[in-house]
């Protein structure tokens, strides 16, 4: 019997029912709440909030309770509705020499001004997995110090002093910062633009093009220069005032990655950067970033191009997961208009074959 | 939060539309040629349609009938979410019926019944540029439109009839639009590119991840790459539909059952509930005809 997938209707409503019984799982236990998953599920609401570049802490814990934990829906669910949203302005640029540390670790000092401070990290801790967490129990307060009077100073900045840094650079003052959600992509790219690419790039990606600098394909002999995670104030400037008023402090991470640069032509030895920032905490794709901002900097600094971590084309083309989980889930779709062509292409092929094999055999029997 | 579901008319703001109307206007007046546009993020995935989708919500207007389809068909998943996404966002009238649509937005084939004047067919467009598998960087493939630099096409339909004895490209298959730029048609099997010659009504072609819009204008010539020596020719069914008995339309084949029991019909399901209504019937609805009377 022909069954003309009619009905389609049906089977979609269908699919979506279940799919929110699935979601909603078994009945007798508590439904988590959006307070839950932001103060439980912080890393995870803090991704989604960095790749779908929409800083809401509960919209983006309601993507992960919507996606039923799927980080890459939940980005999607949330850029979607970013799309409507009004552009109403640009923030005066984050000073995050002015931030409110919560860690801050250099790689490349062993003490500084300001102290190494480590903060809420996994990084000591060993992967043994604790029973103590299958029950609810209490949690002790976190040691707290007075916060310092002054600004925890960069250690971009300490290196400048002597000139052997080169300098966040600067930007005709009619520059507006672009944004590529606004205007299609152009390449060779600005460099502004490509960090907001790579900004919500996908982390799996960046950390593998990161990793592929390290192992020699595109190599940039870095240092962590600094770390930092913790809050800083957003600023936005308002003409009619003629002074810039705060909208609030969000949760970033920096990453300063110094690299070993042996001076050209134009410019003396100097180090050079590559630059990573966050929204919330995640020094992994902060690290990540960095790795891949100075890798893609290849032909500013003369560098043969070698890898794909340099391949600004090919990296920023295939780093947005929305578009990737897209393009590479759509082959699921109905394809069968095309591949009915195919089928009579590769039937008339192997029937010519076929005759012309016969054909042979006459021959050979004839003579 | 409950501001959240309210939307603007076709889901898109108007400056929006505006941004890609002026796309559109600039394709349909450089036909072929594909127009950067700032692509948005729609509430379907990349893949699924987006290009098509924006295409079609800056267009629509309140007065319009539209009609979606993906294989052909208007009732595939994914043709039906989308008409069923514009009722929601647009509230417009929907159709099945191809002469009955202002708009038809289709993924991978053209409607066998021909369009007329006033009509608006809009492509889905996975890869718009046609030069990309030959050549994957866009700051070449720019290049090679800009310089008119087609030899590179034209190797490969060579290669192609060197190796296989014929073009082995079945769909997507490359045309040239008004003389000049050559134009990924969708991939729609190359039996429709002759469709795309002269026709009345104007083509719109969106490609939402890759942030190119295209058009051929009403009465452009589209032009199938090919040889004089191997002409371009479409594909041709030794069967007739089994419904609908149509002879030269596009038809799928149906496995019926695990012993190579198959049969073929008519991809586009309109034409053949249409023809079923004037009183064809293929072989597979004869008896059941006949068991009637």
């Amino acid at each position: 019997m022909y069954v003309a997938v009619k009905g389609g209707e049906a089977a979609i409503n269908n699919a979506h029912r279940l799919l929110a019984d699935r979601r909603r799982g078994d009945r007798s236990l508590p439904s988590l709440t959006i307070e839950q998953i932001v103060a439980q599920l912080g890393l995870a609401v803090d991704r989604v909030m960095a790749e779908a570049s929409l800083f809401d802490p509960s919209l983006a814990a309601l993507a992960v309770r919507q996606s039923r934990g799927d980080l890459i829906e939940a980005i999607f669910l949330l850029r979607a509705y970013r799309t409507t949203l009004p552009r109403f302005g640009v923030s005066v640029p984050l000073d995050t020499a002015r931030m409110q540390v919560e860690r801050r670790v250099s790689a490349t000092y062993k003490d500084l001004p300001g102290g190494q401070l480590l903060g809420p990290t996994f990084d000591y801790t060993h992967r043994l997995l604790d029973p103590s967490l299958l029950e609810d129990q209490d949690v002790e307060e976190p040691a707290r110090r007075p916060a310092p009077e002054e600004e925890i100073m960069r250690v971009s900045d300490i290196l400048a002093h002597e000139g052997l840094i080169e300098t966040d650079g600067t930007f005709p003052d009619d520059h507006v910062a672009g944004d590529l959600t606004r205007e299609p992509m152009e390449f060779p790219m600005p460099r502004d633009l490509r960090l907001q690419a790579l900004a919500r790039g996908d982390e799996g990606f960046l950390l593998a093009l990161a990793y592929s600098t390290q192992r020699g394909f595109g190599r940039t002999h870095p240092f962590v220069g600094e770390i930092r995670i913790g809050e800083v104030e957003l600023e936005m400037d308002v003409p009619e005032m003629g002074f810039s008023v705060s909208l609030g402090r969000i949760k970033v991470t920096e990453c300063q990655m110094v690299n070993q640069f042996k001076g050209s032509a134009k410019a003396p030895p100097q180090f050079t950067r590559g630059y990573g920032l966050v929204f919330g905490q995640s020094e992994r794709k902060a690290m990540s970033m960095s790795l891949v901002d100075r890798a893609l900097r290849a032909q500013e600094f003369g560098e043969d191009i070698v890898a794909p971590a340099q391949d600004e084309e090919f990296v920023i083309s295939h780093s947005d997961n929305v578009q990737a989980t897209g393009f590479v889930e759509h082959l699921k779709l109905p394809h069968y208009v095309d591949f009915q062509a195919e089928l009579a292409l590769v039937r008339g092929m192997r029937a010519e074959i076929a005759a012309r094999d016969t054909d042979d055999d006459m021959q050979e029997a004839a003579e | 939060m409950t501001e959240l579901a309210s939307y603007n008319f076709a889901y898109l703001d108007e400056q929006t539309k505006r941004m890609i109307r002026r796309a559109i206007l600039k394709a349909i007046a450089i036909p072929g040629y594909q127009v950067p546009f700032a692509s948005r993020e729609m509430p379907m995935p990349y893949g699924w349609g987006t290009g098509g989708v924006q295409v079609t919500a800056a267009i629509i207007g309140p007065e319009d009938v539209l009609k979606v389809i993906d294989q052909g068909a208007d009732d595939t998943t994914n043709a039906v979410s989308i008409r069923a996404f514009f009722q929601k966002v647009a509230d417009v009238a929907v159709t099945t019926h191809t002469a009955d649509a202002t708009i038809i937005q289709t993924r991978h084939r053209i409607p066998e019944r021909k369009l007329s004047e006033g009509q608006v067919l809009v492509y889905q467009v996975p890869i718009p540029e046609p030069l990309r598998f030959l050549e994957p960087r866009e700051t070449e493939t720019r290049k090679m439109h800009a310089l008119e630099e087609y030899g590179l096409m034209h190797v490969k339909l060579y290669e192609d009839i060197a190796r296989h004895g014929r073009i082995s490209t079945t769909y997507a298959y490359p045309v040239k639009v008004a003389g000049r730029y050559v134009m990924d048609p969708s991939p729609t099997p190359k039996f429709d590119n002759p469709k795309m010659h002269m026709s009345e009504a104007l083509q719109l072609f969106g490609a939402g991840r890759e942030k190119r819009i295209y058009a051929v204008p009403p009465h452009t010539d589209v032009v199938s790459l090919d040889f004089e020596d191997h002409p371009f020719e479409i594909q041709r069914f030794e069967q007739s539909c089994a419904l609908c008995a149509a002879h030269g339309v596009y038809l799928d084949e149906v496995v019926l059952d695990d012993k190579g029991g198959r049969m073929f019909v008519c991809s586009d399901t309109d034409n053949c509930e249409d023809r079923r209504e004037h009183g064809h019937s293929g072989e597979m609805l004869a008896p059941s005809k006949e068991a009637a009377e």
